[in-house]
């Protein structure tokens, strides 16, 4: 712990944050590596750079879209103008009225025919699109996750691997001949939220008492943020979302990492005795321990994370510590109650909290 | 032009007694009366609404700003939304139809004037019972007293297990009252408009805008009538334990966004229509000819008003509907497209080869014309569902139709404004200050709209209380605020202009624009009877025919 910044403000924002203070020599390997490939990853979650199959096809038809849109545009604009330039009222004119037109059918026609042949022309790019990312089959190393919204953080279950983390969904990167995409079951837990992760796919609503889908193939490493993009309650802005997107050596050693019990160890046993021993195991899992609640999100490799708070804050020492305070302080409103533990047992349930490897 | 003793009733009213003129408003069965408490009406509440749109803006002028809480946010845009849709935008048509429409047709008052009357102080007081939410209520986890659930109020967030209080509530039944109202008066104009024409004024000959009015009353029959529905089933879900949207319980949140777009879409064109009315007759006036194919622009209304019936769903292609649910609504959607790109090729024509005057309200709607076609084309991407996938519920979603409701909406408004406005009170507003409005007004709006549309290309979701650094969002959000300043002046002077023209301004007899239907053939402001003789009409503009006898357009129609 003695290399961290103890500077560091605890709601700062964690965008641009792969700072080498967070290289713990402890740290699992992979974490160092995507440190450097994070680095230099777009935190802008453009929509028009695309990193994924559906993200692409959807960036290739708004492409289209925007040609047919701009034309449209183009000759429109156009025709205002010069009315505007051509017809206007001059001082010098008599007072006689223009000539009165009441109207032509040959025009009316023809601005009639011309929409409807380009709406049709629309209208069967988008069908397309629609059925090749709806109606997409996955192949057979497809991963499967089922992300579960809460107010106001993401649950990412990996069914098929025994896997449960929180906020950050790591993926591998899907190679053309060996095809590894990713398909996400979506499911809420209480109010409606919506994945979305612009450079991965377009948004799918995740909606209580209904099973939604949606599918990533990102073909590029690196991170990828996003944020929930329905209005879920009060604290809506800071339910944020990143993807790793790794190598499939790096995935399955994350994945491998994951599938461990949690780190338990001696230095640490205090905090463990307050973490059980309050509400903390109410809400909070971990495996291997008495704790296996599930309202909020799975702490058995909670060091394997770069944020907390759904990204409102970095995973420091003094943010975790101050999210356990007085989560208010850096999520107004959010469903984390204060612990009102004393000064020494919020130390100790912090340094538990940050063996979890 | 003759100009006959003009009654100044403004100045005149300042002289009598207050609480006798109290009485006079309070109890009016008068159209035109009604008309101008409509319009005040919205006026307030477009300022309040303008007010929550302000510190919005000024929130998220830079990320992680501290200006108000997320509570108070959230509040807020429920609340602007709410506002501008139901308290500002329905109430201000409703009062142009129910001043002009009897005007427009010959008539000496609305079908059913108590009606009228009964409909107004419905609207009036479901305005008011939203804002006692400020006192009454108190809202997620008694997070604070307005309602905070967003206008569109997705369930299960207004279920009483994430909605405490009753906040909730008074957004149900405020637009429960409202939405009588709204059907009150739609009912109103309907029956106006088919029963109440002067004679020789066939359904063909009538000024468009009567048929936009006719076409608009026809939509809130059947969009208001829905929401009115499912106010109904929130409230039983809320009070009586029914299920009908509680998704702990068994229903279903989807059902919800299905009512509530079979509203919220034909309600866009509720807006929009009488807009059309306004465009349609303002423009043809300053171009000096007749409107360019008047029957094609009645078709398209008509269709646009069919079409819109069966687009609501364009609103909900993340919800994961099946791929054919997504196509079909995908098509009509553009269908839409068609004939309202009509009305735009059919204004133009009008005003192609005309003499076109730029006075104020003409400079309103050629902004209109433009900013429309901007608006009608995000539309087009919005409807090819994949795109819509990304720019939904983004910031994109937020400029394309504050495109719509400010940049065509409210511009015609504004426009309608200063046309009318010399009928309404009998005297010309400031033309130098009118165009001050406009040119502020129109740098404002593209200021804030033009550039409202990258952030949300950009990834940014709307209706975020902050948002993080680093996202290549916050320039954008800066110049956003920064236009929402020049808005705010503009405003200012026009309601100035109003104030200072209201009591200042020059005399306007009958008909200071050499105009051609009927309200310009009566004193301004026009006598309580309106008419002292009933018209009888032969063409679609009867003070043409009026004003050149040698060229009638009825030889022609």
């Amino acid at each position: 712990m003695t290399q961290r910044d103890p500077k560091r403000v605890s709601n700062l924002p964690v965008g641009n944050q792969c700072a080498p203070t967070r290289y713990l020599p402890s740290a699992a390997l992979f974490s160092v590596c995507s440190c450097f490939v994070f680095a230099q990853a777009s935190q802008v979650p453009d929509i028009f750079k695309p990193a994924s199959t559906p993200a692409d096809l959807i960036h290739r038809l708004s492409v289209f879209v925007l040609v047919i849109t701009g034309l449209i545009f183009l000759v429109v604009f156009s025709l205002l103008v010069y009315a505007v330039g051509k017809f206007r009222h001059r001082a010098s004119e008599d007072g006689r009225e223009p000539p009165q037109v009441y109207g032509s059918n040959q025009m009316e026609l023809a601005w009639t025919v011309v929409p409807v042949l380009i709406v049709l022309v629309l209208f069967f790019a988008t069908a397309r699109v629609i059925h090749s990312i709806q109606q997409a089959v996955p192949p057979s190393g497809t991963i499967r996750v089922t992300a579960i919204g809460h107010q106001f953080w993401w649950e990412f279950r990996y069914p098929a691997l025994g896997v449960v983390t929180a906020n950050e969904l790591h993926v591998p990167v899907s190679d053309p001949a060996r095809r590894t995409p990713t398909f996400v079951t979506l499911l809420s837990a209480d109010t409606d939220h919506s994945f979305w992760v612009p450079q991965l796919a377009g948004k799918t609503d995740l909606i209580p008492n209904r099973v939604n889908s949606l599918w990533i193939e990102p073909h590029e490493t690196g991170m990828y943020v996003g944020q929930c993009a329905q209005y879920c309650g009060t604290q809506h802005a800071k339910m944020l979302l990143r993807v790793y997107v790794e190598s499939p050596e790096q995935f399955s050693r994350w994945i491998a990492a994951e599938e461990q019990p949690a780190h338990s160890a001696d230095a640490v046993a205090a905090g463990r005795q307050v973490f059980e021993k309050t509400a903390c195991i109410n809400c909070h899992a971990i495996s291997g321990t008495i704790a296996d609640g599930r309202f909020g999100p799975d702490l058995t490799h909670l060091m394997s994370r770069e944020t907390i708070a759904a990204g409102a804050a970095s995973n420091t020492h003094e943010s975790l510590k101050l999210w356990i305070h007085n989560p208010d302080s850096i999520k107004p409103g959010s469903l984390m109650p204060a612990m009102n533990l004393s000064d020494h047992d919020l130390e100790a349930v912090t340094a538990y909290l940050e063996s979890l490897r | 032009m003759s100009s006959e003793p003009i009654a100044l009733t403004a100045v005149e009213e300042l002289s009598r007694p207050f609480s006798e003129v109290l009485y006079s408003w309070v109890t009016t069965v008068d159209h035109k009366r009604l008309g101008t408490l409509y319009i005040l009406y919205a006026i307030f509440f477009l300022m309040i609404g303008g007010i929550e749109a302000t510190i919005m803006r000024i929130q998220l002028i830079v990320p992680h700003n501290h200006f108000v809480s997320p509570q108070l946010f959230n509040q807020l845009f429920t609340m602007h939304g709410t506002t501008m849709i139901f308290f500002v935008a329905m109430p201000i048509l409703f009062g142009f139809g129910n001043y002009l429409i009897p005007l427009m047709i010959g008539a000496r008052d609305m079908a059913f004037p108590r009606l009228n009357a009964f409909s107004f102080w419905l609207t009036a007081f479901g305005g008011l019972l939203l804002y006692f939410s400020f006192v009454g209520g108190y809202g997620l986890y008694g997070a604070g007293a307005a309602p905070d659930v967003g206008w569109f109020a997705y369930a299960p967030l207004t279920a009483r297990t994430f909605s405490i209080g009753h906040s909730t509530d008074f957004w149900t039944m405020a637009l429960l009252v409202s939405g009588f109202g709204s059907i009150g008066a739609a009912v109103n104009l309907i029956a106006t408009i088919v029963c109440m024409r002067c004679p020789g004024m066939a359904l063909g000959k009538m000024p468009l805008f009567a048929w936009m009015n006719l076409v608009m009353g026809g939509l809130v029959l059947l969009a208001i009538s829905p929401l009115t529905a499912a106010q109904v089933m929130l409230s039983l879900d809320r009070f009586l334990g029914a299920h009908f949207f509680d998704t702990q319980a068994g229903g279903s949140a989807v059902l919800w966004m299905h009512f509530f777009w079979i509203f919220g879409h034909p309600e866009v064109y509720v807006l929009v229509l009488p807009c059309f009315g306004f465009a349609s007759e303002i423009i043809p006036v300053f171009s000096r000819k007749p409107i360019f194919g008047y029957p094609i622009m009645v078709a398209a209304t008509v269709s646009i008003g069919f079409v819109s019936m069966s687009v609501w769903a364009h609103h909900m292609f993340t919800v994961g509907m099946s791929a054919y649910g997504n196509t079909f609504f995908a098509l009509t959607t553009m269908v839409i497209a068609v004939p309202t790109g009509i009305k735009i090729f059919n204004w133009l024509g009008t005003m192609w080869g005309g003499k076109l005057q730029f006075k104020t309200p003409m400079l309103f709607c050629v902004a209109f014309i433009f900013q429309f076609l901007i608006a009608g084309l995000t539309g087009i991407m919005l409807s090819a569902a994949p795109f819509n996938w990304q720019l939904s519920n983004s910031y994109f979603v937020v400029a394309h139709f504050h495109y719509v409701i400010v940049g065509a909406i409210l511009f015609t408004i504004f426009g309608a404004f200063y046309y009318w406005f010399p009928k309404m009170t009998g005297r010309l507003y400031n033309e130098k200050l009118g165009k001050l409005h406009f040119w502020l007004f129109v740098i404002g709006f593209h200021l804030t709209f033009d550039f409202m549309h990258v952030p949300g290309v950009l990834g940014m979701p709307r209706r975020i209380y902050t948002y993080e650094p680093g996202r290549g969002w916050d320039i954008w959000n800066l110049i956003i605020t920064v236009g929402v300043f020049f808005q705010i002046i503009a405003t200012l002077v026009f309601i100035w202009n109003v104030v200072y023209s209201m009591f200042k301004g020059q005399p306007a007899g009958n008909d200071p624009w050499d105009a051609w239907t009927l309200e310009w053939s009566i004193p301004s402001p026009p006598p309580e009877y309106d008419f002292a003789r009933i018209p009888v009409v032969r063409s679609r503009r009867p003070l043409w025919d009026l004003k050149h006898p040698e060229d009638p357009d009825w030889q022609y129609e």
